[in-house]
């Protein structure tokens, strides 16, 4: 599955595209890491606003970036989830580990 | 029993490319209900966890099948079936309660707790060694609803 890596101001920007499973986490678990293991940024921003479908897996893909973002001293933001995503999301609690906001207006 | 006014099964191998594939033709059968975008997503996303359980749990090391029924109902009342014949829970009470995992890393052990709220009702049949019945249901009230 597809992700864009984006670096600006000592962040990462991963822009998660499609649908986000078992199946496909694996895959963007392994972009997203090799960046923020080379790159070593402040903040992990994760971009869920081209993400069309999303299960209990995406839940997982970030409380796996946060675990590793907190070994380097840095945090987790989650940009731009649609309504069904945001539902799973609420649903986890993960707020209280990760701040989600839309960053459109910037 | 009540008799459903439509019916499909599904049986596909334990392999995780199989997750979009199965969620998808559920959804696709409950499209005749003119369901809402949020009830089909409902729909698509238990359905995702129910299936990644089967391949990531019920079949850990090994693959088999999955098998999955959907019925439809006079009023609009969708039921799913998603079965396996793997190594069962052990403890469904556990396995339902929200933030266990067996696996720790990357699940995030909230697969029931979506299925649970996304559906109106959940039930876990399962017997050691011998596999896994996941029944969801849902109303749906669909497009054309008054409300």
């Amino acid at each position: 599955m597809p992700v864009t890596i984006e670096v600006k101001n000592g962040e990462v920007k991963a822009i998660l595209q499609g649908e986000i499973d078992h199946h496909n986490a694996a895959s963007m678990r392994k972009n997203i890491d090799e960046s923020v293991e080379r790159l070593r940024p402040k903040r992990l921003k994760l971009d869920f606003g081209e993400v069309t479908f999303m299960d209990s897996s995406g839940i997982g893909l970030v409380m796996g970036r946060y675990n590793t973002m907190s070994l380097i001293g840095g945090d987790v933001e989650i940009n731009n989830p649609s309504a069904s995503i945001e539902k799973i999301f609420n649903l986890s609690g993960i707020s209280k580990i990760a701040k989600i906001c839309s960053d459109k207006e910037e | 029993m009540r008799t459903p006014i439509n019916e499909m099964r599904l049986t596909i191998e334990s392999r995780s490319i199989n997750e979009a594939f199965s969620r998808v033709a559920v959804s696709a059968f409950a499209a005749q209900l003119d369901p809402t975008v949020e009830e089909i997503s409902d729909i698509k996303t238990a359905v995702s966890e129910a299936v990644t359980n089967c391949i990531v749990h019920a079949y850990e090391n090994t693959s088999g099948r999955i098998y999955i029924t959907a019925k439809i109902f006079e009023g609009g009342q969708i039921v799913v079936k998603i079965r396996d014949r793997g190594c069962g829970i052990p403890d469904i009470k556990q396995a339902m309660t929200p933030l266990y995992t067996s696996k720790g890393g990357e699940r995030s052990g909230l697969g029931f707790s979506v299925m649970e709220s996304f559906m109106d009702k959940v039930t876990v049949y399962s017997n050691l060694g011998r596999g896994t019945t996941v029944t969801l249901l849902k109303q749906i009230n669909g497009r054309y609803s008054d409300d």
